[in-house]
C-alpha cells in the first residue's frame, strides 16, 4: 500500500508522455459541424491516400462533429483545430475576430471558401399525408414542424433565414410580413433540438412532427439510410443557397507546422476526386463537371443567396440571431 | 448506509406479509423493474438487435477500442487519487478539530451538489486558454483542456466525494481510542496509519473506491465539456456512445447501444465486485470493530 502514491506519478507520467507522443505524428484535426460526420470520415481516409502518393508521408486526419457553434466556441476556447469546415461563415468570422486567423479568410480559397454547397428543403413522410408544398403549408393548422433551434445549431439559422427570405421575396412581401410568418412557424415545431443531427433523429427515428425543415444533404441521406419508401422530399419554391465555409486556422497551423498540410486538405476538396465525394455525400459540388454526373441526384431548386437578401452573416447574425436578435423576440412573442 | 444495514439478521415476527406491506413490496419492485431493469434490458436487447456482426464490428472499431482504453487511463488515475484525497480528508474530518471544518465538510460534497456540466465550464474557465492559468499553460505548450488532463480533473472532481463520504462516518463511530493507544506505544504516524487506522476502514475503503471507479467510467456531462469530441483521442467511451448514436442511421444506432453494453458491463462488474466484498466481509463491514 505504501508505494501507491509513486503507482499514481508513474501513470501521471505515462499519460503526459503518451499525449506528447502522440502531438509528434503527422496529424490534422479538423473541427466540423454535424452533419459532416459521414462525408469527412470518407474525405479523411480519401485524402490521406492522395497525400500518401503526393508526398511519400503518411498523415492521420481526425473529425471532431457537433453543433456549428458550439464547435467554434470549443475552437476559441482551446481546442487546437488545424482547420475547421463549419456550418456558417460567422462561426468561423468570431474566430478570426479572436485573432487565430487572417480576418479575409473568405476569399483565400475559390467560391467565398465553400467547396460545397446545400439547400433547404423539406423532408415529409411518405405519400405526404399532410399535403405540404410550399413554406405556407408548414403554418397551417395541425402540422408539427421539426427544425434545430437557431441559437446553437448552424444549420437552423439557414433553415430560419431560407423561410424568411422567402417571406421576404413574395408579392407584397415586407419584413413585418416576413416575421409575422417566421413567428408562425416556430408555433409550429414541438421540439427544438440543439443541433441538425439532432432534429433528423427526432424526426426519422422517434418518429415526431409532419415535416422536417432540413439540409436537402441530410434530406438526402435519411432517405438513403432508411428507404424511400419511408420519406418524400419536398422542394419548396423558393430556398437559400447554404454556403458552409472552410478555413485554415492560422495559429493553430503555424504553431503545429501544418500549414502546408492543412491548405493541401482544404484544396482537396476542390480537386474532382474531392468534389465527387462530397456529391456522394449529398452536397452540391462547385466543379461543373461533377454536378452534371450527379445531375439526378439533385432536385432543381431555385435559390437566393445570403448576400442577395440579407447582406453577410455579420449583418444577419447580429440582426437575427445575437441575443435580444429577431429570433428572442419572435420566440418570446410566441410564450 | 442502507447498505450496510441490509446484512443485520433482523426479521420480522411471523412470517404472514400485511396488505399494506404487500402493495408497498410490488411497488418496489414496479420500480425497479420498470427504471432499472428494463432499461438495462433494452441496452442489451439493442446492442445485439442487429446480430453479433454488428456488435463485434462496434466493438472492434479503432475509435471504439481508443474510447475503451482511455475511459480505463482516465480511471485508472482518478480513482487512486480520489482514495488519497478521500483518506485524506477523511482522516483530517474525524481526527482533528480545525477552524473551517464545517466549510471542509461542505467543499467535499459540492461535486455531488453542482451539476457535472458546471463542473466542467469551471474547467474550462480556469485551464481553458482563455481561463485563468490557460494562457500560462498555453505558453509552456501543457495542454489541459481537449486533452487526457483534462477528461482526469473533471473526472476526479465528480468522483470526489465517495471515498471520503464512506469513510467519514465509519471512522467517526469507531472513535481514536485504538490510535491514541498506538501513540502511547510509540507509533509514528505514518505506522498508525498503516498499522491501525487503513485496516479499521479498509472494506469502506473499498466500497468507496468502486463507487467512485463506477461514477469514473460513466461520467458524461463534466468530460463532455472539456474533451472536444476527437473521436481515438478524447472521446471516453460514454462520449463515443453519444457521438456513434447521433450517426442516426439504424446500424450506427445499433452500435451505439454495443458500446453502451460494453460500458454497462465494466459498471456491473464493478457493483458485482461490491457484492462480493459485501458478502465475502460483510460482516466486518457493519460490525468492523469485532473483527479481531
Amino acid at each position: 500500500m505504501r508505494r501507491f502514491p509513486l503507482i499514481v506519478f508513474l501513470a501521471l507520467g505515462a499519460v503526459f508522455y503518451g499525449v506528447a507522443a502522440q502531438a509528434q505524428d503527422h496529424r490534422l484535426l479538423n473541427v466540423s459541424f454535424d452533419p459532416t460526420r459521414e462525408l469527412y470520415k470518407e474525405a479523411n481516409t480519401a485524402f490521406a491516400a492522395s497525400w500518401k502518393q503526393q508526398t511519400g508521408k503518411d498523415v492521420r486526419v481526425t473529425t471532431s462533429n457537433g453543433g456549428s457553434g458550439k464547435q467554434s466556441r470549443a475552437v476559441q476556447d482551446g481546442l487546437e483545430a488545424d482547420v475547421v469546415t463549419l456550418a456558417l461563415a460567422w462561426d468561423i468570422d468570431v474566430l478570426a475576430d479572436r485573432g487565430l486567423l487572417a480576418k479575409d479568410w473568405q476569399s483565400r480559397l475559390p467560391d467565398h471558401s465553400t467547396p460545397y454547397t446545400s439547400t433547404v428543403v423539406f423532408l415529409v413522410r411518405k405519400g405526404n399525408p399532410k399535403q405540404i408544398h410550399d413554406w405556407p403549408d408548414l403554418v397551417r393548422e395541425g402540422v408539427q414542424v421539426i427544425t434545430p433551434n437557431p441559437k446553437s445549431s448552424g444549420g437552423a439559422r439557414w433553415n430560419f433565414l431560407a423561410a424568411w427570405g422567402w417571406a421576404l421575396r413574395q408579392p407584397g412581401g415586407n419584413t413585418d410580413k416576413a416575421r409575422a410568418y417566421v413567428t408562425q412557424l416556430y408555433l409550429h415545431v414541438p421540439v427544438l433540438d440543439a443541433g441538425a443531427r439532432g432534429a433528423t433523429n427526432t424526426f426519422v427515428q422517434r418518429g415526431i412532427g409532419d415535416v422536417l425543415i432540413a439540409w436537402e444533404s441530410e434530406a438526402l441521406q435519411s432517405q438513403q439510410e432508411l428507404g424511400k419508401d419511408k420519406f418524400d422530399i419536398v422542394v419548396p419554391s423558393l430556398s437559400i443557397l447554404a454556403e458552409p465555409p472552410v478555413a485554415v486556422v492560422d495559429k493553430v497551423a503555424d504553431k503545429h507546422g501544418t500549414r502546408q498540410l492543412a491548405e493541401a486538405y482544404l484544396k482537396f476538396l476542390y480537386t474532382p476526386e474531392g468534389q465527387d465525394l462530397v456529391a456522394r455525400h449529398f452536397y452540391r459540388p462547385r466543379l461543373p463537371a461533377v454536378t452534371e454526373k450527379y445531375a439526378a441526384q439533385f432536385a432543381p431548386v431555385k435559390t437566393f443567396t445570403l448576400a442577395e437578401a440579407f447582406g453577410d452573416w455579420r449583418q444577419a447574425q447580429a440582426t437575427y440571431f445575437a441575443d435580444g436578435g429577431v429570433y428572442d423576440q419572435i420566440s418570446e412573442a410566441g410564450h | 448506509m442502507a447498505t450496510l444495514d441490509s446484512h443485520a439478521t433482523y426479521r420480522p415476527r411471523g412470517l404472514g406479509v400485511s396488505v399494506g406491506q404487500g402493495v408497498l413490496i410490488a411497488l418496489a419492485l414496479l420500480c425497479v423493474a420498470g427504471l432499472l431493469l428494463l432499461p438495462l434490458l433494452v441496452v442489451f436487447a439493442e446492442a445485439f438487435g442487429k446480430g453479433w456482426a454488428v456488435f463485434v464490428a462496434a466493438i472492434a472499431d479503432p475509435d471504439a477500442r481508443t474510447a475503451v482504453w482511455l475511459t480505463l487511463t482516465v480511471a485508472a488515475i482518478a480513482v487512486p487519487a480520489n482514495m488519497v484525497f478521500g483518506l485524506a480528508a477523511a482522516w483530517l474530518m474525524t481526527h482533528y478539530d480545525f477552524r473551517g471544518k464545517q466549510l471542509l465538510g461542505a467543499l467535499i460534497d459540492l461535486p455531488f451538489s453542482v451539476s457535472p456540466v458546471v463542473a466542467g465550464l469551471v474547467c474550462v474557465l480556469v485551464y481553458g486558454v482563455n481561463g485563468w492559468f490557460g494562457g500560462w499553460l498555453d505558453a509552456h505548450g501543457v495542454r489541459v483542456i481537449f486533452a487526457v488532463p483534462g477528461l482526469v480533473l473533471a473526472t476526479v472532481f465528480v468522483a470526489f466525494p465517495f471515498v471520503a463520504r464512506e469513510l467519514i462516518p465509519l471512522m467517526q463511530t469507531l472513535g481514536n481510542e485504538e490510535e491514541h493507544a498506538a501513540r502511547t506505544l510509540g507509533a509514528s504516524g505514518w505506522q498508525i496509519f498503516f498499522r491501525v487506522t487503513l485496516p479499521k476502514v479498509r472494506w469502506a475503503l473499498l466500497y468507496g473506491v468502486l463507487l467512485s471507479n463506477a461514477r469514473s467510467m460513466g461520467e458524461f456531462g463534466a468530460v463532455s465539456v472539456v474533451s472536444g469530441h476527437l473521436p481515438g483521442l478524447t472521446n471516453t467511451l460514454p462520449l463515443q456512445v453519444d457521438q456513434v448514436y447521433n450517426g442516426g442511421s439504424a446500424s450506427a444506432i445499433a452500435a451505439a447501444f454495443a458500446l453502451a453494453s460494453l460500458l454497462a458491463l465494466l459498471t456491473l462488474l464493478t457493483l458485482l465486485i461490491k457484492r462480493l466484498v459485501e458478502w465475502r466481509h460483510g460482516g466486518e463491514l457493519a460490525h468492523p470493530v469485532r473483527r479481531h
